[in-house]
């Protein structure tokens, strides 16, 4: 790390009563959540209002109601905000024919940088860069591109770093890097914010989240108690079995089960807790000697798990 | 002015190739002047329609509004425009750079072709006078265009609608709209320099530079409080 890059001051950002609509449309509706050190993930299917939050804490978005600080100093209209901001929007666009290291320079370079050089190299590095840092840009690879637009947020070594998407488009070992790499800027307490639909891409990288669903902000906090919300809330299962009827009765003297459905389709069951309910359903069909030909999950879909979280 | 911008967004504008394909229009300008030479026709009947018709009206306006809607707008097309945004810069030097970027561009390539034209056409100083106004003319038109791609999705659109209905058009036809014609100032401001009898200017000269300035220093200013308020719409929510 050269000398130059280090974030002295805790970044922060704040959403208070943050509302955005578009005409009658509601995309964001009354969000407060504070952000600090350390590496959050910002949660929730596609269309959620993630993306209209980020550009808000960026300042590229006015709130319609509610204010957005980042360091305590309004989001919009406030330029100054920037050297303290990096923003990796999710919108792939770079300038095609400049090569990553002209355009992360030139990045330094407006971020009016003492040694925009060493920092570019630096930046670059980072994201793992070097060997192709003199190509154009347009013969890189999606998730090449990505990196380069990482680095160019990180060149002033931003104490706020905001990331929309940032592994779409990336395949396997690239997106393991990028989690190394979010992790390691939050360890260094810089304050990482990142969004994506996938359960799983914030479940390795952060400890916290803030999961967002039709605008609202559903839960915030600690992964593993919404994990735990999320894993615990009763779950509709599809059963085909040799004999459905027999399973039913002893199934319903499982504590597990709330409640059995019979039809010519098969067999529902509405289980409240996914796991005591998947261990048990073997041992029952065992002891009553029926065989359990397919189970399946009804609704496992990502928004299922989101919606319910809306409502408890 | 901030250098940084400025040769990224020269960079971007060589490489489009909507304006490369538009680099002809100026040699098309000398190239009618040379030939009506060549064929012994007489200045003052090829002067007019070549100097202005197609110099001032056509060549000018089109150059101007490919480069000043380009220089900002094809980053604001394709999204490249919030990496230069989220940078700590005051929007006036965002604005200032590319506006210089795309003045310079066009004066200097229609600059020269009407500095080859008014030679062709006649002394030095019709060249000098042509040239004057396709400068001032390049500074007007481009401060207009670059503010347009901030106030309109379709830039180039309302751009045409100006040059074509508003100046050719209403400009011919009623008198009153000259005042708000930059095409009338270009010509007038060339008239006067260049002396000949092959410009006729119909504005003033002094209300031509005052014009010209608050088309430009207006729309400038318009552009600077537009950029500051630039969303970024999102595209998936």
């Amino acid at each position: 790390m050269s000398p130059e890059r280090r974030s002295e001051a805790a970044g922060s950002v704040e959403c208070k009563g943050v509302s955005r609509w578009y005409g009658n449309v509601v995309a964001v509706n009354d969000v407060t959540m504070t952000l600090g050190p350390g590496v959050t993930g910002l949660l929730g299917p596609n269309g959620a209002g993630k993306t209209t939050v980020l550009h808000m804490m960026a300042g590229f978005l006015a709130p319609s109601r509610g204010e957005v600080l980042v360091d305590g100093r309004p989001a919009w209209r406030n330029p100054a905000i920037y050297a303290q901001l990096g923003l990796v929007s999710e919108r792939e666009a770079v300038h095609g024919f400049l090569s990553a290291w002209d355009f992360v320079l030139a990045s330094a370079k407006l971020h009016r940088l003492a040694q925009p050089e060493p920092a570019a190299r630096w930046a670059i590095d980072l994201v793992g860069l070097a060997d192709a840092q003199h190509r154009r840009m347009d013969t890189y690879s999606k998730g090449m591109r990505q990196r380069a637009r990482v680095a160019a947020a990180l060149v002033h070594s931003p104490s706020v770093l905001l990331l929309d998407e940032p592994f779409n488009g990336m395949d396997p070992r690239q997106r393991l890097q990028m989690m190394d790499l979010l992790h390691d800027m939050g360890e260094q307490g810089r304050t990482v914010l990142f969004s994506s639909h996938i359960l799983e891409e914030v479940e390795q990288v952060s400890g916290t989240v803030q999961v967002i669903v039709a605008g609202r902000l559903a839960a915030s906090g600690d992964y593993r108690t919404i994990r735990r919300l999320m894993t615990n809330r009763p779950h509709v299962f599809t059963v085909h079995s040799s004999d459905d009827r027999r399973l039913a009765v002893a199934l319903m003297g499982e504590a597990s089960v709330n409640g059995v459905e019979l039809d010519r389709a098969g067999l529902t069951v509405r289980a409240g807790d996914y796991g005591t309910f998947t261990r048990a359903l073997p041992k029952i069909a065992r002891d009553q000697q029926v065989r359990v030909r397919r189970l399946l999950p009804a609704d496992e879909s990502l928004e299922s798990v989101f919606s319910y979280l809306v409502e408890s | 002015m901030n250098l940084t911008i400025a040769r990224i967004t020269a960079r971007g504008l060589f490489g489009r190739r909507r304006f490369l394909l538009l680099l002809p229009l100026p040699l098309l300008l000398v190239g009618l002047a040379l030939l009506a030479d060549a064929l012994g026709a007489v200045p003052s009947d090829w002067g007019p329609p070549v100097l202005v018709g197609l110099g001032f009206a056509v060549v000018l306006p089109v150059m101007a509004l490919i480069v000043g809607t380009g220089v900002l707008g094809a980053e604001i097309d394709d999204g490249t425009l919030v990496h230069i945004l989220a940078k700590p810069l005051p929007r006036r030097d965002i604005v200032l750079a590319k506006l210089a970027v795309a003045v310079g561009v066009t004066a200097v390539t229609v600059g020269a072709a009407m500095f080859a034209a008014g030679l062709v056409a006649g002394p030095v100083r019709l060249a000098v006078g042509v040239t004057v106004g396709a400068v001032l003319g390049a500074l007007a038109y481009c401060a207009l265009f670059l503010a347009l791609s901030l106030v309109t999705r379709r830039p180039v659109l309302l751009g045409l609608l100006y040059v074509l209905i508003w100046e050719g058009l209403l400009g011919n036809l009623l008198s009153g709209t000259r005042v708000l014609s930059i095409q009338q100032y270009v010509v007038a401001v060339a008239d006067r320099v260049a002396g000949t009898p092959l410009l006729t200017g119909l504005v003033s000269v002094p209300v031509s530079l005052v014009m010209s300035a608050v088309f430009a220093v207006g729309a400038t200013v318009l552009a600077v409080d537009r950029l500051r308020s630039f969303s970024v719409a999102g595209e998936t929510g």
